[in-house]
């Protein structure tokens, strides 16, 4: 095993009158003083932000519009501090996306118990929820955290879909093949 | 002057004790909770004889959120935010060896590319835990120039942690069975560039301080732990090696693949403040070597155990596309990973010292009993040895010295 012992020596006579370490010290300050600033002056530069950051979680729509949630509550169920309320709904028969059958009524993130773990986008089997890059949330009162399904989906906005697996059910139907 | 303290911490048997603990000329000052020296919300409770410490009492809990008890009530994945919370200075480490425990469990074998990837998260946590230790540490001997240089260095292991996991702080990056993503490009280049950048700095800091009179004659002699005192405590991690003894979990019981590299147990010779202090810094640069090899060695597969059907989600495409995996999908979310009947005992080296996970499964996806064994509360335990006859001037160095956290501590 290798294992390495850390010997010291007790200080000269040069070490103990402090000069070497100043000169030293100082060297090493001016050496540093010199490079390029580390910090950001952030409100005016904003750092950047790399992909996959898990910022504040929204609600997105496909590229037809449609609401991607189809309240199945799996989100609320693992949240680990219990932030998301779902209150789930039906999608009335008359509508185009009638075939989805279920689109949450009511859609709340609260933001003062949310830990941004990521968990919610990652369980989602519709990819409706995802974390994105905003990172700083600021308001006045305790309800204007609490994130209401509109304000989710205007964070949201709409990302592009693979799959469109919704539409392709719906064709499959009409061409007599419910089980696609 | 008989002094009898009462807090809401102590009534009961620990305040009818005060008087009997505290009697004669000597004065109980209370350091902490919130003491910018006390590195956290520890409060201290010291007997003093002017400036002389006669007895140390440190009273812990405050930041107690009963995380061994939640564990209970949730899946095993869903726990993982949770040890972020543990020892929140590396925190990737405690994701990591909170997988690795549960993988015991399941008796599952991780792929080779996850177990690289989890060695450079715990190195790059052992880095940013040491950075701050090192810097904190200069802080509580006056020295504050070594703080701003090692959160320089912090800093870009935090962008790091950001490219990868997309958290800065907490991560909740390991998955039971996997990770929650794989690396993403060019991350190993941005790894190796940071690593490659920290080493001269390691040396300004050594530079710096090893050799400076003033840090030299303030931390040596001073909270001096024997050989046979630090096993008698249980102390682990870097406060135990400073001491002589060459205990380093990933030599002695290798985990996630750690036989591989080739790095050495740094020990020191007198178990004093300095000596604690060379031990961290010579970690470091052990750490920096593994990253090196392991950036090498990178393995290519999946990061995810393959064959674990009930333990680790399906691919989101496979989800989105097809009826079974989506099922597949609502059981674990709901059910949790499926564990055997069974209990596990797993410590890893933490930055801190040996982290544990106890934990007892019935079956399914919920954990029976989840017992933390957090190295900072067994290091803490050897403050009232150690701090007698010491100066109070002494108390910030001997605690830096220590270098706990109390997120961990009282969990």
């Amino acid at each position: 095993m290798a294992t390495k012992v850390l010997e010291r020596k007790p200080l000269s006579l040069a070490e103990r009158s402090y000069l070497p370490q100043i000169v030293g010290g100082l060297k090493i300050t001016m050496r540093n003083m010199l490079k390029p600033p580390v910090t950001l002056e952030y409100p005016d530069e904003r750092p950047e932000i790399p992909v996959g950051y898990r910022g504040v979680p929204t609600l997105v729509r496909d590229p037809n519009g449609r609401e991607k949630c189809v309240s199945c509550q799996l989100c609320e169920f693992v949240c680990p501090p219990k932030a998301i309320r779902i209150t789930p709904g039906e999608i009335p028969e008359d509508a185009e996306t009638a075939h989805v059958e279920k689109a949450p009524k009511e859609f709340e993130i609260n933001m003062l118990r949310c830990i941004y773990c990521g968990l919610c986008q990652e369980v989602c089997p519709e990819e409706a929820i995802f974390l994105q890059d905003i990172y700083s949330v600021t308001g006045y009162t305790r309800e204007e955290f609490a994130f209401k399904k509109e304000k989710l989906y205007e964070l949201g906005g709409t990302l592009p879909d693979k799959h469109f697996k919704w539409d392709k059910k719906k064709a499959a139907e009409e061409h007599g093949n419910p089980h696609h | 002057m008989a002094v009898k303290e009462i807090s809401i911490g102590d009534i009961g048997a620990r305040a009818a004790a005060a008087d009997e603990e505290f009697k004669g000329d000597e004065m109980v000052i209370n350091m902490g909770p919130s003491h910018p020296a006390t590195h956290g919300v520890l409060r201290l409770k010291v007997e003093v004889n002017g400036e002389t410490v006669k007895a140390c009492d440190p009273i812990i809990g405050y930041l107690h959120r009963g995380d061994e008890k939640i564990a209970e009530n949730m899946t095993y994945n869903q726990f993982i935010p949770y040890t972020d919370r543990l020892d929140y200075i590396g925190p990737i480490h405690n994701n990591v060896t909170f997988a690795i425990a549960v993988e015991r469990l399941a008796k599952l074998e991780v792929p080779p590319r996850c177990q690289a990837i989890r060695v450079i998260c715990c190195e790059l946590a052992r880095l940013q835990s040491h950075l701050l230790g090192a810097g904190v540490y200069g802080m509580d001997t006056g020295a504050l120039t070594v703080f701003m240089y090692t959160f320089t260095q912090r800093e870009k292991l935090y962008t790091l942690m950001e490219q990868l996991t997309g958290a800065r702080f907490t991560t909740s990056y390991t998955r039971i069975g996997g990770l929650a993503r794989d690396i993403p490009e060019g991350w190993l280049g941005h790894v190796r560039k940071v690593v490659d950048e920290m080493e001269p700095v390691l040396d300004e800091i050594d530079a710096l301080l090893s050799r400076n009179r003033i840090f030299y004659d303030r931390t040596v002699g001073v909270g001096v732990i024997t050989k046979e005192d630090a096993i008698a405590y249980g102390l682990t991690g870097p406060c135990l090696r400073a001491s002589g003894v060459p205990l380093d979990l990933r030599k002695d019981k290798p985990y996630c693949g750690y036989e591989q590299y080739d790095f050495d147990v740094p020990i020191g010779t007198n178990g004093d403040s300095y000596d604690r202090w060379l031990v961290r810094l010579e970690e470091m640069r052990q750490s920096i070597r593994i990253i090196k090899q392991a950036i090498d060695k990178m393995p290519d597969g999946p990061f995810y155990a393959e064959e674990a059907k009930k333990i680790f989600a399906p691919p989101k495409k496979k989800i989105l596309t097809s009826m079974e995996e989506l099922i597949q999908n609502f059981m674990i979310v709901t059910e949790g990973p499926q564990m055997p009947p069974g209990e596990v005992y797993f410590e890893a080296e933490n930055p801190k010292g040996a982290l544990g996970f106890y934990i007892v499964s019935r079956g399914g996806g919920v954990p029976y009993r989840l017992k933390i064994r957090s190295p900072s509360f067994c290091n803490l335990s050897i403050v009232p040895k150690i701090m007698p006859g010491h100066m109070i001037a002494d108390i910030p160095v001997i605690l830096g010295s220590l270098d706990f956290v109390m997120g961990e501590c009282d969990r």
